[in-house]
């Protein structure tokens, strides 16, 4: 077995305990940032689906010529963001609103006249679906003296985005806690194994051993708990998962390169911490 | 091989420790630094391992320049360098031939090669019997031994030798030091510092260096130039 190998196993023994706990410190910082990202993406789909279908609704006086209809019409057509727009004329809303709502039938034909107005159903392009985009094309509606009213989704689009910011800021936040109890754990568990091999760092040194040799081990350890934490923390975020998905929502699983990611993320983090740690306690022996 | 030019060490609270020493060990010598407690040898033989730099002057062993040393040629330095210590400083959960190993496994030799080469190593020095015996269970002057055989391992060029039988009783100490004859009739150079004055009167065939207060006060090469030019 190489030395390096070979002393960063013998270091998980000799501090079990630290090392579990910095496996553990870099699964639950790459875990609250899992959970995050399940919940991000999940958001992140509900909100194309919806998008998909966002549409501006401008209901039309009666008065409006024919005219002046095909005009806005086509204008509005011609807007960069506007993907199609369907003219739904009077009768055909009455028509649509007795299908969909048998129990008002009776209603609707004892009426002597149509009470509902025509409209634009406008939907808009892929890029074009940000509340402040959709806020534009429909101002731009709104200005045409025949449009009573335009109605389009703007408020729960922005809580939808703003839930998904905070919800972003939250994980930051805690992942970043235990991010920082990760690497303090890995730096004492450095200092410990720095410490307790002290005679043998020094004898390493003067025979002629190489700093990256002598770094080696602590590297290797520092890789191996970050990629350790990295798998848990995606079999944590995959638990939570299946649990949320049989109890409650219907939710999605991440993209596989996500949790390839994470393993890495948490690899690398292991491989950093020890590395300035190492760096840092070699300089005292 | 080692060459110190107008070399001075000042130490920031203890004061000069070395003033203006010029010293030139050849290849091949065997060489006393002998001097009272404190009177720098040590610190000459730190320097020569780089551990530290001179505050003025120069340091050259074998190519490498104490002017020129970055932190990355120390390594190459000490592979050229085996040094002992009055303590030994043997790992102690590792057996003679493991500490041996130890020397060679972390400076990159071929696991292959180890074996071999701790054996012939442990013969030389007379512990072949003892390869297996941890630290504990060695007398000191079989430490000492083990501890050369770790210094010889990557073949260096100069044993530096810190008081090497400084532990010893005076019949182990010989034994060391015969080792040391030994090891220089096969060209080693050896630099030894040591104030064990009997030591040095048993055998005027060696040079010797004497340090005072961070000076050399005496060397005998110096000394029978300058009586023959007289
Ligand atoms: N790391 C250090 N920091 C400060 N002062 C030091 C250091 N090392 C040595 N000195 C000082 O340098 C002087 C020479 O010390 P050195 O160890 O070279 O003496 P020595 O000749 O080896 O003595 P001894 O026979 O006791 O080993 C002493 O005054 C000592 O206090
Ligand atoms: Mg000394």
């Amino acid at each position: 077995m190489p030395y390096a190998l070979r002393e960063a196993l013998a270091a998980f023994r000799r501090t079990p305990l630290l090392a579990a706990l910095s496996v553990i410190a870099i699964a639950f910082a790459l875990f609250v940032i899992g959970l995050f990202g399940l919940t991000a993406f999940n958001i992140r789909r509900a909100i194309e689906k919806v998008e998909e279908k966002v549409e501006i609704v401008a209901y039309l006086a009666d008065d409006a010529t024919p005219a002046q209809v095909e005009l806005a019409q086509q204008e509005v057509r011609a807007l960069p963001q506007v993907a199609s727009l369907r003219h739904v004329t009077k009768t055909e809303a009455l028509a649509t609103a007795m299908a969909e709502m048998e129990e008002f039938k009776e209603v609707f034909s004892d009426l002597d006249a149509n009470p509902l107005p025509a409209s634009f159903e406008v939907s808009l392009k892929a890029g074009s679906r940000s509340p402040e985009a959709v806020e534009r094309v429909a101002k731009r509606i709104q200005a045409y003296p025949f449009v009573e009213d335009v109605r389009y989704g703007r408020d729960w689009l922005n809580t939808i985005y703003t839930i998904r910011r905070i919800a972003a800021g939250v994980a930051m936040v805690i992942g970043g806690a235990f991010a920082l109890v990760a690497a303090i754990v890995i730096a004492t568990a450095v200092r410990i194994t720095v410490f307790a091999r002290r005679e043998e760092i020094g004898i390493m040194r003067l025979v002629g051993a190489t700093d990256g040799f002598v770094q080696s081990p602590f590297l290797l350890e520092g890789l191996m708990s970050g990629l350790l934490g990295g798998v848990l923390a995606a079999a944590l975020t995959w638990g939570t998962y299946r649990v949320l998905g049989s109890t409650m929502f219907q939710v999605e699983w991440l993209p596989s390169e996500w949790i390839v990611l994470t393993v890495i993320a948490g690899t690398a983090f292991g491989l950093l911490s020890s590395l300035v740690a190492v760096r840092r306690h070699l300089e005292q022996v | 091989m080692i060459r110190l030019t107008s070399v001075y060490k000042e130490y920031p609270r203890s004061g000069t420790a070395l003033r203006d020493v010029t010293l030139h060990v050849n290849k091949g010598e065997l060489v006393f630094l002998t001097g009272h407690s404190g009177a720098g040898k040590s610190t000459i033989l730190r320097l020569i391992q780089m551990a530290d730099l001179p505050s003025a002057g120069e340091v050259r062993v074998s190519g490498f320049s104490s002017k020129l040393m970055r932190r990355r040629d120390i390594p190459q330095l000490r592979r050229k360098l085996g040094v002992v210590f009055q303590d030994f400083r043997l790992l102690r959960d590792r057996t003679a031939e493991e500490n041996v190993a130890f020397a060679l496994e972390v400076t990159g030799t071929k696991r292959s090669a180890i074996t071999p080469r701790v054996n012939r190593l442990l013969t030389q020095v007379g512990l072949a019997h003892k390869a297996r015996a941890c630290p504990d269970e060695l007398s000191g002057g079989e430490r000492q031994r083990v501890a050369i055989a770790r210094a010889l391992a990557n073949e260096p060029l100069v044993l530096l030798a810190d008081e090497p039988t400084g532990n010893l009783d005076e019949w182990a100490a010989k034994g060391v030091f015969e080792l040391f004859r030994e090891i220089n009739s096969m060209g080693m150079t050896i630099l030894m510092a040591t104030h064990d004055l009997t030591l040095v009167r048993a055998h005027p065939e060696y040079r010797v260096v004497e340090l005072a207060q961070g000076s050399v006060v005496y060397d005998s090469a110096a000394a029978s130039v300058e009586a023959g030019r007289g």
